[in-house]
């Protein structure tokens, strides 16, 4: 059942991350796709009735993680207490870049509006990177299960490590690339012209930087948890997670090179799905390991919920899921295709 | 308050106060919304739509900073209070998981219909999204209120073998009597919030001689609903929950009304200064008799007061509970008396020409804030010295991992926050009401 709802937690985070991803992604680029008023103004109506429904996800994922698995929320939440702190600020201040930009009629002010937007954009990726890199790294778990970690220490891979350290930078940059390149196939497919040709162009520029980049992060965390490779050794059908990130990989740039736009944001939704349920596989049973000793470790057994929460949990999950999908549908929907500045609606 | 704990409560005590600010309006304004659309359509009347497009503007802001001040709130059980996450997530991480797939999937997408869609989808499907936006606040705040009910009145759990409470009967902990009386209390609470700021926003306007139709539309939905939902606050909900005070929370009866000593046909104090050393109070004002009765339902019954119960637990801050108390129920009275007089005006057809009772009404629009909040804080101040009522101390309920210095940084950090968002409120706000209901008409 704690395995049921590991899958479901993580699946949950998966879509916050493919989703919200793209909205991120469209911020980091944002200044440089968009050169003139009007251009940033369209970048930013593709994503104005969605990004907010996005970042319910997150939302939904850190209630259900606390559901699911108390002691793992407590723990983590208030051994990360500072970065989630600023997480929420950055949060904040990104959607205040959108909400006030639609608001104002003053160049000065959208200017600076897109500014701050942008820049949240891109720390919260970095940040949220740095997240896993921290998870997957492991964390100086005490007997109690808590831990506090301060922002850096001296960014070495030990037994005390900081928020950052080399290891969780390398993964902080990676999740920038790679939702930066995620977005830039979302506006392909969602505007025409010069944007789109710019969209475009970055993808191609980005791919790169993230096949270097998800190879030196592979490598890097087979050097700091050589373990990793033990789940596929046990389960060998996992080995298809990496064979989807490097098919993905291979096939964004014939479909980006044909225009086939949504296709290739369907590749790199591959490839954060697969590198997250890589993530994800090879740490389970661990929810949270251990820097200091591997025993103290968080597991789905050790920090899971009561059995009988987990099976009602199970009913109104599902049936919420349901619901929600079906929200989701519609809404997008609703407002596919192509944006233009003639046809804004709304207040 | 340089302890850790003091920071902890601070923290959270600080975000969620002003959180609330922005929810109370929106769930207040939610169901005037679907009135406005629905009478648009039963009546083809487009004056309604207008009306309700330019509510949902100002919903719109409100709705937008209720989200991002909300987040914090969902994260910092885990960051500030991780001991009592640990202890009560078994029970009350249901409550707010289930929020999180029901209600807030709901709002969020149908609020991007609500308000991007209008001409896409044609007035049905317009009318279906106000409506679901209001479901959606709604089961929000049910499901807040079953999670503060269980930690007022803990019910349908059980202590498993590793020492935490585990959920042993979810309808119990849906169907949670206090939660229900809860509810009810609150959400009437958040109708009148909403009703008097439509009620001052149509005052406004016909004082100002601009948009005085819709001006005049407001003031009288404003009010008859404002009427309507003072009554309510008082009887049956507001009573309902003093009982379910008395009858589960003898200590904080005492506290709320600065009884210190027990007494036969006890009075209810109307004014009064709490001198927690010396135990009295000062120059009180009684009306006698009437605690006993309202407690009880008989004049001359006993109502224990604080020097019944061990020190140890007594609420922690006696005079706040007792002003907090005091200004709900004050303000409450006051409601009735403004929003009363008010319709009895409207009936008689002389409210839109009544300069005095417009001036009362546009300027009273601050004190159902008020009146919440004080609510608020005469439940949560109420509930100590307890995190979890007669189960888990407050005191060890906070994350004793994070330092003083850690928590003080943040709470900084989220004033200087918190600022910024108040000045862009207003400012959003005040642009807004100056455009009135008419000017989007022009332009769309």
């Amino acid at each position: 059942m704690e395995t049921l709802w590991f899958i479901l937690v993580a699946l949950m985070l998966t879509a916050y991350v493919v989703l919200d991803g793209f909205d991120l992604g469209v911020g980091i680029l944002s200044p440089w796709v968009a050169k003139t008023a009007d251009e940033r103004r369209l970048v930013q109506s593709t994503i104005g009735p969605v990004w907010d429904g996005n970042e319910v996800w997150l939302l939904a994922a850190g209630g259900a993680l606390f559901f699911a698995f108390p002691l793992l929320y407590a723990s983590s939440f208030s051994g990360f207490y500072l970065p989630l702190m600023m997480v929420l600020w950055l949060l904040m201040l990104r959607g205040i870049g959108v909400e006030i930009r639609a608001h104002v009629d003053d160049p000065v002010a959208w200017t600076l509006c897109d500014f701050v937007f942008s820049l949240a954009s891109l720390l919260l990726a970095i940040f949220f990177g740095a997240a896993i890199g921290n998870v997957v790294r492991g964390v100086p778990l005490g007997p109690d299960g808590y831990f506090f970690e301060p922002l850096w220490t001296d960014f070495r891979v030990g037994p005390h490590p900081g928020i950052l350290d080399w290891y969780t930078v390398l993964t902080g940059v990676l999740a920038l690339v790679a939702l930066a390149v995620h977005g830039a196939h979302y506006l392909a497919v969602k505007t025409e012209g010069e944007i789109q040709a710019r969209s475009r162009r970055f993808a191609a520029l980005g791919w790169i930087a993230l096949v270097i980049l998800t190879f030196l992060s592979l490598v890097a965390s087979l050097s700091i948890r050589p373990g990793i490779l033990d789940r596929f050794r046990t389960d060998p059908w996992g080995w298809i997670i990496p064979a989807l990130v490097a098919a993905s990989l291979a096939v964004m740039p014939i479909y980006r090179r044909r225009g086939r736009d949504r296709e290739a944001f369907l590749a790199s939704t591959g490839y954060l799905v697969g590198m997250l349920g890589g993530a994800a596989f090879a740490l389970y049973p661990y929810l949270l390991p251990a820097s200091t000793d591997p025993s103290l470790s968080l597991t789905v057994h050790n920090a899971k919920t009561g059995a009988y929460s987990l099976r009602v949990g199970l009913i109104w999950w599902g049936l919420g899921m349901v619901l929600a999908v079906g929200y989701f549908t519609f809404l997008y929907r609703s407002f596919r295709g192509k944006v233009s500045l003639q046809e804004e609606e709304g207040y | 308050m340089e302890s850790a704990l003091g920071i902890h409560r601070l923290h959270f005590a600080f975000t969620i106060t002003y959180h609330y600010l922005f929810p109370q309006l929106t769930m207040g304004l939610a169901p005037l919304l679907v009135i406005f659309k629905s009478l648009a359509l039963w009546k083809q009347d487009e004056r309604y739509n207008k009306a309700a497009r330019f509510w949902a503007k100002i919903f719109a802001i409100n709705f937008f900073f209720g989200v991002i001040t909300g987040v914090p709130m969902e994260f910092q059980f885990g960051t500030n209070w991780s001991k009592f996450a640990q202890y009560s997530g078994g029970v009350i991480a249901t409550a707010l998981a289930m929020e999180g797939v029901f209600a807030f999937f709901l709002e969020s997408s149908f609020l991007g219909t609500f308000l991007f869609g209008e001409r896409r989808f044609g007035q049905k499907i317009h009318w279906l999204s106000a409506f679901m936006v209001f479901l959606g606040s709604w089961i929000s705040g049910f499901f807040i209120i079953v999670t503060d009910a269980w930690m007022q009145h803990p019910v349908g759990f059980e202590i498993g073998t590793n020492g935490t409470a585990q959920l042993s009967s979810f309808w119990a902990l849906m169907l949670n009597e206090w939660a229900f009386w809860q509810y009810v209390h609150n959400m009437g609470g958040a109708v009148i919030t909403g009703a008097f700021a439509m009620a001052a926003t149509g005052a406004f306007y016909v004082l100002s001689g601009r948009q005085e139709e819709y001006g005049r539309l407001f003031l009288r939905a404003g009010v008859v609903v404002a009427a309507v939902a003072s009554l309510a606050q008082l009887f049956p909900s507001g009573d309902r929950q003093g009982q379910l005070v008395t009858q589960y929370q003898p200590a904080t009866l005492a506290a709320m009304e600065g009884l210190f000593n027990s007494e036969a046909g006890a009075g209810i104090v109307l004014v009064g200064q709490p001198d927690t050393d010396r135990q009295k109070l000062d120059n009180p004002i009684h009306v006698p008799g009437a605690l006993s009765f309202l407690t009880y339902r008989h004049w001359e019954s006993v109502v224990k007061g604080l020097n019944d119960f061990p020190r140890d637990q007594w609420p922690d801050n006696i005079a706040l509970l007792y002003y907090s108390y005091h200004i709900m129920v004050g303000l409450g009275t006051l409601f009735i008396l403004i929003a009363g007089t008010a319709a009895l005006l409207l009936w008689r057809r002389k409210l839109y020409s009544s300069r005095w009772m417009l001036w009362i009404l546009m300027l009273s629009f601050p004190f159902p804030y008020i009146a919440n909040t004080a609510g608020w804080i005469t439940a949560e101040v109420g509930r100590q010295p307890w995190v979890v009522y007669g189960l888990m101390r407050t005191a060890n309920g906070f994350s004793s991992n994070v330092s003083s210095g850690n928590g003080l940084f943040t709470l900084l950090g989220f004033m200087g926050m918190y600022s910024l968002l108040s000045i862009l409120f207003l400012l959003l706000l005040w642009r807004e009401l100056m455009h009135g209901p008419d000017f989007l008409s022009e332009k769309g």
